[in-house]
């Protein structure tokens, strides 16, 4: 029986010539990753475990993107033991303010991760490489420890879940309608411990960028990856950044998927997810009145550049409603030049907008833009848990860029048709 | 490791969100973190909470974030064990790695009611939900998990067996 893109993956790092669904292996790391917030837990294991020296200390990645700038003292200290460690073992790939972006905006951006790649990292949303054709998946500190000592990792090989792309998304719909639109069909656990495998010959009509946000959010369908395929636009993103050669790894004409499913990406529609699941995916027939209180656009999910282009089109020449705070926040350093040089960030400012240094604070309701009590934001970021961007009252409203910045010159939830 | 006491019950797709809110992640010991377990959907459950009581919950609990805060704070406000129709992936992987006791059982998940006192037993995978005299059977975990949760996480574990010589 064949294999798929992502057991290839993890068979060449495993030194098998094959693997099986349910197989427990132990895998070779190409890196690993942590932030501010799981970083210092892992390093906390690390010196629990008596090990002096990290294995491959040019496979570790560190990046201060949670609560950095830092919110607090505490938030401080936590960068620091990251800061102390990296210095202390000499890991060049630390990332602190000035140099840092959102971990999974930064690493693919910088050629750490690419095309073959087996990469863990302590967030659940490592799994945003697999846009680059590598298998990448979240895991708590004590394997981001264990990995750090061993550069190894053991996985259970997963089986998969197939899902054929046609066509070619309408105006104003993106990556992010895509997998909203899946989150909606499978729910939240629909792909749980599996893997999700995008082909056909859709994706060619996908960006990067879009790619990106669909493997970003596997994760909320309880997935441990998504992948697709390497193809010109792969190919042409890593030229020139990604540090390894290339390896491109293709599913098996007979390899077996527990569930096929076809998407024609024309008929998709702007999806919005409804609090408190991803899940709760809708299309704009059934969105009603939904008055806003803020605007978040940026995170790991989309603060890149082709989302900053997105909130600028729709933004350019217009004011965001009276009493919507609008927070765009580029993903990274080098996202937040392009926007200047484009000539984006003065757009956003004009609209009435304000433009923030690279951080995740609000997706997690960490800082930079808290919801009081019963307040509601629509947000490109990724989850909309009871209590994730602030009260456990106010409602998060997850949206593509396009939805997100019509939404703000609204004043509530809408497409940007309706402006 | 004694297993044995009150049961809070909740629902499907608990989320690491509510089980240790991202606003107490700038602190990581374990007293801060059992401080505001579970605040966001059951803010009585610190109050409540005492060593060795069970959570029960129905399916996919511990999904979202990979943060392995949410395990740490349950285990260290008290809990002995979480017993759930099915886990999320990296939360099941943590709950071991950091020593806390979970096991996967509809049956008994179906039956058990809030505030029941249940006994479990790791090594066998018996369920007894005293309360009702009802008992229930999980896979048990292989050995070797069941000596990483003994020994109070992977880390531990591995330390341990190093000074042995058991690597």
């Amino acid at each position: 029986m064949g294999m798929t893109a992502s057991q290839k993956i993890l068979a060449a790092h495993a030194g098998l010539k094959e693997v099986k669904a349910g197989q427990l292996i132990s895998a070779k790391l190409d890196l690993v990753l942590a932030n501010d917030i799981t970083g210092p837990v892992a390093i906390r294991e690390f010196r629990k475990s008596g090990a002096q020296k990290v294995a491959e200390k040019d496979k570790i990645a560190l990046v201060m993107d949670h609560f950095a700038p830092n919110k607090d003292i505490k938030s401080a200290e936590q960068c620091k033991t990251c800061r102390v460690f990296a210095k202390e073992q000499g890991i060049e790939n630390f990332y602190d303010v000035g140099k840092m972006g959102i971990e999974h905006a930064l690493l693919p951006e910088l050629g750490l991760v690419g095309a073959g790649d087996l990469v863990i990292g302590a967030d659940s949303h490592t799994c945003t490489y697999g846009a680059l054709g590598a298998f990448s998946t979240g895991v708590g500190s004590t394997d981001m420890a264990a990995g750090m000592i061993s550069q190894t990792c053991w996985f259970k090989v997963p089986s998969a879940i197939k899902f054929i792309l046609h066509g070619k998304p309408a105006k104003y719909v993106c990556g992010k309608d895509l997998i909203l639109h899946i989150i909606g069909m499978i729910g939240v656990d629909g792909a749980l411990y599996k893997s999700m495998e995008f082909t056909g010959d859709g994706v060619k009509n996908l960006s990067i960028d879009d790619r990106f946000t669909v493997c970003n959010m596997a994760i909320e369908a309880g997935a441990k990856n998504g992948i697709f395929p390497v193809d010109e636009v792969a190919l042409d993103y890593m030229k020139g950044r990604f540090k390894r050669p290339v390896r491109i790894y293709e599913a098996d004409a007979d390899a077996e998927y527990d569930a096929v499913y076809e998407i024609d990406l024309s008929t998709l529609k702007p999806t919005v997810s409804f609090p408190h699941l991803p899940e709760n995916a809708r299309t704009p027939d059934k969105w009603g009145d939904v008055a806003i209180d803020q605007v978040v656009i940026g995170s790991c999910t989309n603060g890149r550049i082709s989302d900053m282009r997105i909130a600028a089109e729709i933004l350019r020449g217009r004011k965001v409603k009276d009493g919507v705070r609008t927070i765009i926040i580029p993903a990274t350093q080098s996202v937040y030049r392009q926007c200047l040089d484009e000539g984006l960030i003065g757009i956003f400012i004009d609209a009435g907008a304000i433009v923030s240094t690279p951080t995740c604070g609000p997706c997690l309701g960490g800082y930079m833009g808290i919801l009081a009590e019963g307040e509601r934001a629509v947000s490109t970021t990724n989850r909309n848990f009871v209590g994730r961007m602030g009260h456990v009252t106010s409602e998060v409203y997850l949206a593509s860029p396009y939805v997100a910045a019509a939404s703000a010159v609204k004043g509530k939830l809408c497409t940007p048709d309706e402006l | 490791m004694k297993i044995d006491g009150k049961v809070f019950r909740y629902g499907s797709d608990v989320d690491t969100d509510v089980i240790i809110p991202a606003r107490y992640l700038n602190d990581s010991s374990e007293a801060a973190l059992a401080s505001h377990c579970m605040e966001d959907i059951d803010p009585d459950f610190v109050k409540n909470v005492k060593k060795g009581d069970v959570i029960v919950a129905e399916d996919n609990f511990g999904c979202g974030s990979s943060r392995e805060h949410a395990p740490l704070a349950i285990k260290a406000s008290g809990i002995s064990l979480v017993i759930a129709n099915s886990f999320a992936r990296i939360f099941y992987r943590n709950a071991i790695n950091i020593g806390l006791p979970i096991m996967e059982c509809p049956e008994a998940v179906k039956a058990i009611k809030a505030g029941d006192e249940v006994e479990a037993d790791l090594s066998t995978g018996i369920i007894r939900d005293k309360t009702t005299g009802e008992s229930f059977t999980a896979e048990p975990f292989p050995e070797f998990i069941r000596r990483i949760i003994d020994d109070g996480g992977l880390l531990n574990n591995l330390a341990k067996r190093s000074k042995n010589n058991e690597l």
